[in-house]
């Protein structure tokens, strides 16, 4: 029930003196209350939940996050002198076992 | 879709376990508790990839689950009643109530509608001005700001024949609950990232000083609760207590003032009953006194309600996480998705749904996951 997806705002207006925005999720549209993020605009992404945006979606911290996942390990594996892991099967067929 | 599929990235997530085997080294009980996260994990096998010895105890924040029977049975009767338009989202229908549930009454002549958001029964409302329309408000913080505006709006606009059904619930009393209770073995928290979209992290320190316990606020992707995860395990290696949030880009430490104030604005802090578990003070939402003509518990006066809880059904004890859902003897046997004995087998976020969709069946025969960590799908919570 309490799905919350990102989508990128396409174009704002207004219904009933409230705001609103239409929201792009990967193709499909969907008309989404915007007066939780007022200051949302075309462009930017924001997370929606039940037909409204809760909160905007911060792409920098989105890019940093990955950024640091990919970091992950690397300098214990140069202090190691091991190469990065690149199979991506065989620490999860280690968690397994 | 963006920013879906890169915190679902494989060769990512094996990095991440690689940190979480490399760091645990005693057993661990970790409770998500959101419901959402639960599916999550189990669609993704998550719990499987991870150290033996780290557990993760299935949390009560599946808002459709704890909704109590009371509500649910006032629920049936009003949607039953001529004139009345009951509106609602999608899984409540087949939760049962005494007996039965919003489907069957359906399909016995009940104008009952599904809606993707309340602002949706509000047009019904105004479109339908000779019938009352109900909104069954269901939901944690995440939800409760679009029943808070919806109800704002029917105010503003003046429609009359619109109101609220209300069983909102809250998130930090029901932590504050776990840890309270004697059988407890929760030993640090997963806290829901889109809770705290909403609500911030402000709630958070006061929880973690008084019980001693990290709590790590995670999103709903693959890659999220890995990182939520080895947060947690860290803290818990090194004897550490701390708030951390392990989702930033969708949960900044203020959360969402304007959603904060309507919430303050249409609702006011009650005690609750989360079916299943009880009683837990201060834990749901109420609508303030400005806004109790909206109040649909008020407007149809329901008595005689008796209801009747299936004596099989063990879903309060998954809910409190004493139990996982193949555990109980009735589990895919006597109740399915098809034919529920509680609510955890309704919901999408319920435990047991979850346990049952992705073939858990066997407490005894834990079986790798058909394929690893998986491209994430869509969030929850």
């Amino acid at each position: 029930m309490c799905l919350a997806v990102p989508g990128r705002v396409v174009a704002l207006g207004e219904r009933d003196g409230t705001s609103m925005a239409e929201v792009d999720f990967g193709g499909v549209r969907k008309e989404v209350c915007l007066q939780y993020i007022p200051d949302a605009a075309v462009g930017e992404y924001v997370i929606v939940h039940v037909g409204f945006a809760i909160q905007r979606l911060d792409e920098q911290s989105a890019r940093e996050s990955l950024a640091a996942f990919a970091r992950m390990g690397l300098l214990a594996e140069e202090l190691a002198g091991e190469g990065p892991r690149t199979g991506p099967s065989d620490p999860i067929e280690e968690a397994i076992r | 879709m963006r920013y879906l599929e890169e915190f679902g990235d494989p060769a990512l997530a094996d990095r991440l376990l690689e940190q979480i085997h490399t760091v645990t080294t005693r057993p661990w009980a970790i409770m998500e508790v959101c419901g959402g996260q639960t599916h999550s994990l189990i669609r993704h096998g998550i719990d499987q990839l991870l150290p033996a010895s780290v557990e993760m105890i299935h949390g009560p924040g599946c808002p459709v689950c704890v909704t109590p029977l009371e509500v649910i049975d006032r629920a049936l009767e009003i949607a039953s009643r001529p004139g009345v338009i009951f509106c609602s989202f999608g899984d409540m229908l087949r939760v049962p109530g005494s007996g039965r549930d919003l489907f069957q009454v359906k399909s016995t002549g009940a104008d009952v509608r599904v809606v993707y958001s309340p602002l949706d029964a509000l047009a019904i409302a105004r479109q339908n001005p000779e019938r009352q329309v109900v909104f069954f408000g269901i939901g944690f913080e995440t939800t409760a700001p679009a029943n808070a505006m919806t109800v704002y709006q029917a105010r503003r606009q003046g429609v009359r024949n619109f109101s609220l059904l209300v069983s909102h619930v809250l998130v930090p009393p029901a932590i504050a609950a776990i840890m309270e209770a004697p059988a407890c073995r929760v030993q640090a928290f997963l806290a829901a990232g889109h809770v705290c979209s909403v609500m911030g992290t402000g709630q958070y320190p006061d929880l973690v000083r008084r019980y001693r316990v990290p709590i790590v606020v995670t999103g709903f992707e693959p890659l999220d609760l890995l990182e939520g995860i080895r947060r947690t395990v860290t803290q818990l290696e090194t004897g550490r207590y701390e708030l951390d949030n392990a989702y930033p880009r969708a949960v900044p430490a203020e959360g969402n003032p304007a959603a904060v104030a309507m919430l303050h604005e249409v609702f006011a802090v009650t005690d609750r009953s989360w079916r299943g578990i009880g009683m837990i003070p201060g834990s749901g939402w109420r609508l303030t006194e400005a806004y109790r003509d909206f109040d649909a518990e008020a407007r149809f006066a329901v008595s005689d309600l008796h209801t009747v809880e299936s004596t099989e059904c063990r879903s309060g004890e998954v809910l409190q996480g004493l139990i996982k859902p193949h555990e109980c003897a009735a589990f895919g046997t006597r109740c399915t998705p098809r034919t529920p004995l509680g609510a955890t087998m309704v919901s999408a976020e319920g435990a047991c749904a979850a346990y049952y969709r992705y073939r858990r069946l066997n407490p005894h025969a834990m079986s790798p996951p058909a394929r690893a960590v998986t491209v994430g799908g869509a969030a929850h919570v």
